[in-house]
């Protein structure tokens, strides 16, 4: 009863409404459209429950990684980008996509697969402000990237620290204030200054950044939103791997 | 009390409502309900409840959660219209409804054709009228609507309209009605007439939450009478009195202004989940999305 408040007592005319699907029932086909309609709509539990389902039916885990799951959360980047699909959806999205990594992790790991890319991500020294940053960060991981998450007011020490340890193809730098977002270029020269800066590739993000800050100070891109970020990454990493 | 643990659950045969602070909040259609419609009055009286079973089902269609019914109409047999109300309006919506009535034995007929647990709207703190309104809200377990008047009238002070709430609580009580099953209306004056009626309403509102933890409802509509552009002043009250802990109110869901002021102050009171529905009501009707087919799947049941 309380669900029937939240959603308002009267739906319009939301014929689907009262659907209740058995995905065991659906063939592969279908079910990788309900998946992805269930990713589109943030069903946790039923993105656990037919990553199970493919897998007991002979899918390997990087095909329903790739086929279902970052397919549908390319769907869902494009409708947040175009205004369609708003934050607490996308929100929604991605949790239920880490449902579906949840069991897809262990898998992927036993076979080696390659993972599409590493991120590590963080908001600069001096700025506490890690909503927008926290956003970009399930988008990535939505998108099947691994994602170490530095958390706030990260200094370029820690930066560094992060990236030799965890060698990731990205270094995500999030401010929010036009007083830190300086420190974005104090990050990147420092890792020109020690001869790392051509090692990984550096998107910069937040409210008060354009396009021309990003070139100014030397990063790779510039993400205006979360979803962009994540296409931006994974083109980013292609081109760098076609080059290599 | 912890407020978050009050529920008041209202009824039909078929679906319930519930008013409580961690919910959100519970609109209640206003429209049925002849004072001041001069139309609707005489087509009642006349037996032709055609407007009624219309205004139910805008009413619904708009969005209320419940709705108020009332067939005050001068010199007419209001016992026997009311219950017809009832019975019209129950057979067409499913929602639950409050039971509106300054005549004592209206509120009986109407509580007797009643499928399900209505709210019975009202009972004041005067002496006679608790002693004949509580025991059959009590016989029926239905729940009712305190008014914060007594055999003193209304007062200005907010801190003796709490005194008169809490009062009408405790009888409620004695007489076995659950404090959860109070309902308090702390009387909304309009305005216009008098500055000081927004903040009464809020200051009571909220030390009947902080201390008794009981629900509250109003007249919402009343507050912006005899000024223009009065539904946006409605909207504004309405957020108002939410941010200070009102749960219900008996209000037009038709009126835009004041229900996206109660659908936004569901959002920022949290109780608008994911903002899910403050988005679907808002999103632009003319995109389409990715999405292969055009439902959404219900979540599966806890």
């Amino acid at each position: 009863m309380a669900d029937e408040l939240s959603t308002g007592a009267v739906e319009d005319g939301d014929e689907f409404e009262d659907e209740e699907v058995d995905l065991t029932t659906l063939d592969d086909a279908d079910l990788r459209t309900q998946m992805m309609d269930d990713l589109y709509d943030g069903l946790a539990e039923e993105i656990a429950e037919g990553t199970k389902i493919l897998l007991s039916r002979g899918w390997d885990a990087e095909k329903v990684l790739g086929d279902v799951l970052v397919e549908g959360m390319r769907i869902v980047g494009i409708d947040f980008r175009d205004g369609i699909l708003f934050v607490p959806e996308v929100l929604l999205s991605a949790n239920s996509m880490k449902a579906g990594m949840a069991i897809l992790r262990p898998l992927l790991a036993e076979t080696g697969a390659e993972p599409i890319g590493t991120v590590v991500i963080g908001t600069v020294k001096g700025d506490i402000h890690d909503i927008g940053k926290n956003l970009v960060a399930m988008m990535m991981e939505g998108a099947g990237f691994e994602v170490v998450d530095l958390g706030i007011n990260t200094d370029v020490d820690e930066y560094i620290e992060a990236l030799e340890k965890h060698k990731p193809d990205i270094l995500g730098l999030s401010a929010l204030l036009t007083t830190t977002m300086p420190y974005m270029k104090v990050v990147i020269d420092t890792l020109r200054e020690r001869g790392m800066r051509d090692d990984y590739i550096v998107l910069v993000g937040g409210a008060p950044l354009n396009e021309e800050f990003g070139e100014a100070i030397g990063a790779d891109g510039y993400c205006r939103d979360a979803a962009i970020a994540a296409s931006m990454a994974t083109e980013l990493i292609a081109e760098r791997r076609n080059a290599a | 009390m912890q407020p978050d643990m009050t529920h008041t659950v209202l009824s039909s045969a078929t679906k319930e409502v519930v008013i409580g602070f961690d919910q959100p909040f519970v609109m209640i259609g206003e429209r049925i309900n002849p004072t001041g419609r001069k139309l609707l009055a005489q087509e009642m009286k006349n037996g032709d409840f055609s407007r009624v079973e219309a205004d139910a089902l805008s009413q619904v269609a708009a969005g209320a959660h419940m709705l108020d019914i009332n067939a005050g109409i001068p010199l007419a047999d209001e016992p026997a219209l009311l219950a017809k109300a009832i019975k019209l309006v129950q057979s067409v919506t499913d929602v639950p409804l409050s039971i509106d009535s300054s005549i004592i034995e209206a509120l009986e007929a109407g509580i007797s054709v009643y499928e399900g647990k209505p709210l019975v709207n009202s009972v004041t703190g005067e002496e006679e009228v608790m002693e004949r309104v509580l025991p059959f809200v009590a016989k029926h377990g239905a729940a009712v609507v305190a008014v914060s008047n007594d055999d003193t009238g209304i007062s200005e002070d907010p801190d003796v309209r709490f005194e008169v709430a809490k009062r009408i609580i405790q009888r409620a009580n004695d007489h076995g009605i659950p404090t959860s099953d109070v309902v308090v209306d702390p009387l909304v004056m309009p305005i216009g007439a008098m500055a000081t009626a927004g903040r009464q309403v809020f200051t009571l509102v909220g030390r009947l939450r902080d201390e008794l933890g009981v629900n509250t409802t109003c007249g919402a509509s009343n507050v912006s009478f005899g000024l223009p552009n009065r539904h946006n002043i409605t909207g504004s009250f309405l957020a108002m009195a939410i941010g200070s802990g009102m749960t219900s109110a008996i209000m037009n869901p038709l009126h835009a202004e004041a229900k996206t002021a109660v659908m936004a102050a569901n959002v920022l009171m949290g109780t608008d989940a994911n903002c899910s529905a403050w988005i679907s009501e808002f999103r632009d009707p003319n995109t389409t999305g990715g999405r292969a087919r055009s439902g959404r799947r219900r979540k599966r049941a806890e």
